[in-house]
């Protein structure tokens, strides 16, 4: 592990469903569950609002990486926004790979409104695996 | 199962053939109009027009390979409001018809009263090449398609296409395998297609040996095509895999958007890039140009082309109009047709195939790409 970055402290975008990842956040929070603070928290109404063309903006702004919390499948409260959400995120994952643009640093997980646990317990892998992945090579650009 | 009908070329050649068969459709008012390619009064440029008289077509050059506009975006122009309430007879290639399926899917175009009558394609030229090569050749279409088989002179998007003959007319002209100088076939594929022969009294069926020669020679191609397709995508892959190359063949674009403005995908009315989303002012510019030292101006050329990418690449048809209109000559073409076929893979879909197909990115399954969620 000689090429982890020393003290670097990753950043991502967290795009959280209202219904669910979001109120999640607030369990952990309120039970005072331990997390690192990596994360930067963007409320949405439902997973499926969240455009790629907005992930592809924080990551081509500088995040690290981003994740998208929503619904688990059958919850979603717009029905099927979370289904429709998981197909465009294939989407977007399968042009980074194609261009071999890391698209690693993006997450799409389920976490409902009561799992605080599990909310801390995905910041707490996000945040390792991109300090092992090290800073968003994109930073290095200034003509993107 | 398609009738194929086979239609004798005489004396007068595979052009004046093709045309005595577009007038017969206009003169009996099968069709109330047509849309079709015509060489100009001035120049020799030869562009989609909409005819509706029938001496206007002593100018169609049903078969000249040029394609200026992707057909479908000027029939998502003409029925997007609303279907057309007279029949319009359609010639259009193979890309344009894959493309229009999919504006119709996306509700940005309808085929209502429409008879669409899909050509063959040999490829086509750029624009300027065509020019070029009509001030100099004898305007004989079957000498055209001669020497376009004999050279590599049309767009590289077509040397690699491996749909070049129509997958949803109503009425095919069938020209591949096919001795352009005897006789081509005429398919009627629809249930419109077989009324429409019936009435330009274009009985009987093809002698089955000419047919089957048609089919021959386009598995035959198609073998060719997807290998030449392939060596391309090796070839685009080395000039974009990876940030550096991507950033290094980006680094030629100069943020015009011609390749949205020509796509036949990009149909909004407003491009996410041209909203007020992305209208910033100079004091978010000095942060951004904070954080690197130096901000390239304009902003955002990869967010572009990748969001782009995002928003059309299920439907791609591989039309190549994008690297046409590139004033920088990027290889767009390659980048968006490599990207689509890995994308269009993941759904096994392929754009243009059917109506029926749905869209990718409309549709879901409740099980499926578990994997992501789990990553
Ligand atoms: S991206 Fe290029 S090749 Fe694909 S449909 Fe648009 S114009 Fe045609
Ligand atoms: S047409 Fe060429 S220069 Fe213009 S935006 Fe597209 S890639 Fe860039
Ligand atoms: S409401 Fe939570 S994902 Fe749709």
């Amino acid at each position: 592990m000689d090429n982890v970055e020393k003290d670097f402290e990753p950043v991502f975008v967290g795009f959280f469903c209202n219904w669910c990842t979001a109120t999640a956040s607030d369990v952990a929070g309120t039970s005072r569950m331990q997390y690192p603070v990596n994360v930067r928290p963007i409320r949405t109404m439902c997973s499926s609002s969240v455009d790629p063309l907005y992930v592809l903006r924080a990551l081509l702004g500088g995040a690290d990486g981003v994740m998208i919390g929503g619904c688990t499948p059958g919850d979603c409260h717009y029905v099927s926004g979370n289904l429709k959400e998981r197909r465009r995120i294939v989407v977007l994952k399968t042009i980074l790979n194609t261009l071999d643009l890391e698209d690693k640093r993006i997450w799409l997980r389920w976490i409902s409104a009561a799992e605080g646990r599990k909310y801390a317990n995905t910041m707490i892998e996000i945040t390792g695996k991109l300090k092992a992945m090290g800073h968003n090579p994109i930073k290095d650009y200034w003509s993107i | 199962m398609a009738k194929s009908v086979a239609l004798e070329i005489g004396e007068e050649g595979l052009r004046e053939a093709l045309n005595g068969l577009l007038k017969k459709l206009l003169a009996m008012g099968v069709v109330d109009a047509l849309l079709v390619p015509l060489k100009v009064p001035a120049g020799n440029s030869v562009v989609q027009a909409l005819v509706t008289q029938v001496d206007m077509l002593k100018d169609a050059y049903p078969l000249a390979p040029v394609m200026p506009v992707n057909s479908a975006r000027i029939i998502s122009s003409m029925t997007r409001l609303s279907s057309s309430e007279k029949k319009i007879g359609v010639v259009i290639r193979p890309c344009e018809l894959r493309a229009l399926v999919e504006l119709v899917k996306l509700k940005q175009a309808s085929t209502q009263n429409m008879l669409l009558i899909g050509i063959d394609c040999f490829g086509t030229m750029s624009v300027n090449e065509y020019d070029k090569f009509a001030q100099e050749h004898i305007p004989s279409t079957a000498g055209f398609l001669k020497l376009i088989g004999e050279n590599s002179i049309v767009r590289e998007a077509c040397q690699v296409c491996e749909y070049f003959s129509p997958l949803t007319a109503d009425i095919t002209i069938g020209l591949i395998g096919m001795d352009l100088s005897k006789e081509i076939l005429i398919l009627a594929n629809t249930a419109e297609g077989e009324e429409v022969l019936q009435a330009l009294g274009m009985e009987g069926e093809a002698d089955s040996g000419v047919s089957s020669r048609r089919d021959e020679a386009i598995s035959q191609l198609s073998a060719e095509r997807e290998k030449k397709r392939d060596e391309f995508f090796e070839r685009t892959n080395a000039q974009v895999y990876g940030l550096e190359k991507l950033l290094t063949t980006l680094s030629l674009c100069i943020g015009c958007h011609n390749c949205r403005d020509v796509c036949p995908m990009c149909y909004c009315k407003e491009c996410f890039i041209d909203s007020p989303t992305f209208e910033w002012g100079a004091d978010k510019y000095l942060e951004w140009a904070t954080k690197k030292g130096a901000l390239r101006m304009p902003t955002d050329t990869l967010l572009f082309h990748l969001t782009r990418l995002q928003h059309m690449v299920t439907s791609c048809v591989g039309c190549g109009m994008c690297q046409e209109a590139c004033p920088n000559d990027l290889p767009v073409f390659g980048l968006f047709r490599m990207v689509g076929s890995k994308v269009q893979k993941v759904f096994d879909y392929v754009p243009g195939r059917s109506v029926e197909d749905e869209l990718p990115l409309v549709i879901y399954k409740e099980r499926e790409l578990e994997w992501l969620t789990n990553y």
